[in-house]
């Protein structure tokens, strides 16, 4: 052995290293099957859009709609929130964003409503912000849902959504 | 576990897990050093074969129960879901159905090695009867697994092994009650049975534990079915067997592969995709092909009882086999007359096979009888008889010299 050793590399060197990678490609393709199987799998994927009828609701109104198993606050703003939600000073937030970068329609809030803190879910028109305030640690959110007081880092999230018609929104 | 362990831990972590746990001298002794006949030929790594077959049906087992949903409402619907929505679900479930095949492929070709090669011989019995343990073990887990899927073959399969517990005399319609939780095969019965098929499959690891444990008394038996005399009649467990038992485990990959791949519903039954039907029996029920020549034997006997008790010595005589077979001599290659028998066993046990998968009427009745008389004729006459009247072959002095002689014979030719 140690006089093999001491040799530049063999055909067994070579055999021994070429299996040992032909092992191990195989063995990581193999698992991905085992892996990816824990992935949204396709009926899940099939429900991961709905479309929401809005023409109902009345300004000052809000509806929560489940998506992706998770509740989306609707909210028809009224002229004060927006006004409010315009004029705070972007410097002062803890997560800066605009609330026109917030919207699509300034009169259209909407946004997941899970507290960006822990994952509860916020209770609307409360807190000192006029926003939203989660009951679990006391996250206040304004009326853009940004985050202004609280242990919560982030604002509240905004979903993928296109107005479909006056009427429809349709989210995901 | 014998086998010197020359496990001499250099680094300082491994020796202090050694004073505290030597886990790993234990694995060094078993799997590393352990002194194995050197003439072990490729029937031998079926036990390695066994365990991969375990193991995959174990993880992809976990992994199916991750999107199954055990209710007779949506069973069968969750096992479509499986096949069409999950990413890699078709991959999986076909995986473990076709392993199921594979483990018992593999599971008779390990029990017939130890029939052709005398393993179960004193020392070794208990490594036999753990064995059919683990057997035993591993039909009543294909048997639950294959009611999971609640088609046609699952539930009217499950009413009929069911109704076998129901022949038994005074205790039958009370273990019946107990089986189903009901009065009929229902969700209660799936239930049940899919706790227990989780739970077997751990059992099986267990006893597998017990029965290389024991395997690693005495050591392996060999081809020539005589004891190792000395350090040259062996070589060490690894790298020589590791090698080997993995290029066996490749190539057993790649035919399980042929199945999983190309003709993954070859051994199932098309019924089974039709969701069960308390209403509609199949007019052709069989069990799997493993199942299939215990299935001959109970339907050659025209009693329900006595059919069933005939099934169940079929399988019980197994474990009596270390007893019944009176010859000292291990491997039939010195065994002139049971190497014949031997082969005529092998082709009454595929006939039994044969005569299961088909409609118990006219010549298949005529021969499903014969093949079962013959099969307890082997075991309970041939066997005995056989050790006493039968002259064997003049055995080898050792393995070593077999084996150089062997390769003389080679080097001349």
């Amino acid at each position: 052995m140690t006089a093999d050793q001491a040799e530049e590399p063999t055909r067994r060197d070579f055999l021994y290293i070429a299996t040992g990678t032909v092992g191990a490609v195989g063995a990581g393709a193999l698992a991905w099957p085992f892996i990816h199987q824990l992935n949204p799998d396709a009926s899940v994927k099939a429900l991961a859009s709905i479309e929401v009828d809005i023409s109902a609701i009345g300004e000052g109104a809000a509806v929560t709609v489940t998506w992706r198993g998770k509740p989306v606050f609707i909210r028809h703003r009224t002229a004060a929130e927006i006004s409010a939600a315009g004029e705070v000073k972007i410097e002062e937030l803890r997560d800066p964003q605009a609330d026109k970068d917030r919207v699509q329609k300034p009169e259209w809030l909407i946004m997941v409503g899970v507290c960006t803190h822990l994952g509860c879910v916020p209770l609307g028109q409360k807190g000192d912000f006029g926003g939203w305030f989660c009951p679990c640690h006391g996250s206040h959110y304004d009326t853009s849902g940004r985050i202004r007081k609280g242990p919560a880092p982030n604002n509240l999230a905004i979903p993928e959504y296109v107005f479909l018609d006056d009427g429809r929104v349709k989210i995901g | 576990m014998s086998g010197h362990s020359e496990f001499q831990p250099t680094s300082a972590p491994v020796k202090w897990l050694e004073r505290r746990l030597p886990i790993l001298s234990l694995m060094h002794g078993a799997a590393v050093a352990f002194p194995t006949p050197k003439n072990l030929n490729y029937w031998w790594t079926f036990g390695g074969i066994l365990m991969f077959c375990l193991g995959v049906q174990i993880i992809t087992g976990v992994i199916l129960v991750m999107h199954f949903t055990p209710h007779v409402d949506m069973a069968f619907s969750s096992v479509e879901h499986i096949m069409r929505d999950v990413n890699y679900g078709w991959l999986i479930r076909y995986i473990h159905s076709n392993g199921a095949s594979m483990f018992f492929l593999a599971v008779y070709i390990h029990m017939f090695r130890g029939l052709y090669y005398g393993s179960y011989k004193e020392p070794r019995e208990l490594i036999w009867i753990l064995g059919m343990v683990i057997y035993v073990l591993m039909t009543a887990a294909a048997f639950f697994g294959y009611v999971l899927v609640w088609g046609q073959m699952s539930f009217w399969g499950a009413t009929v092994i069911t109704n076998l517990f129901g022949a038994i005399p005074l205790v039958g319609d009370f273990l019946l009650s107990l089986l189903w939780g009901g009065f009929s095969v229902d969700n209660p019965t799936l239930n049940r049975l899919f706790s227990l098929h989780y739970l077997v499959p751990f059992l099986i690891a267990g006893v597998v534990v017990l029965h290389i444990w024991a395997l690693h008394v005495p050591g392996n038996n060999n081809p020539l079915g005589i004891d190792v005399k000395g350090p040259q009649d062996t070589v060490t467990f690894h790298p020589y067997y590791t090698i080997k038992d993995t290029f066996a485990v490749v190539m057993f990959m790649i035919f399980f592969a042929l199945f999983v791949f190309y003709m993954p519903n070859a051994l199932g039954e098309p019924d089974n995709y039709i969701e069960a039907n308390r209403l509609s029996t199949p007019a052709h029920i069989v069990p799997e092909w493993y199942l299939l020549p215990f299935y001959a034997i109970l339907r050659s006997i025209p009693d329900k009882l006595l059919g069933v008790i005939a099934m169940g010595i079929a399988i019980f005589v197994l474990f009596l086999v270390p007893w019944l077979d009176t010859s000292k001599v291990r491997s039939a290659r010195f065994r002139p007359l049971y190497k014949q028998f031997f082969w005529l066993f092998l082709i009454d046990a595929l006939i039994l096979g044969y005569i299961g998968a088909k409609p118990a009427e006219g010549m298949y009745l005529v021969i499903g009888r014969i093949a079962t008389a013959y099969y307890f004729l082997h075991f309970f006459i041939i066997l005995p008889v056989l050790g006493l009247v039968e002259t064997p072959k003049p055995l080898p002095e050792s393995i070593s010299k077999s084996v150089l002689d062997k390769s003389a014979a080679g080097k001349a030719a």
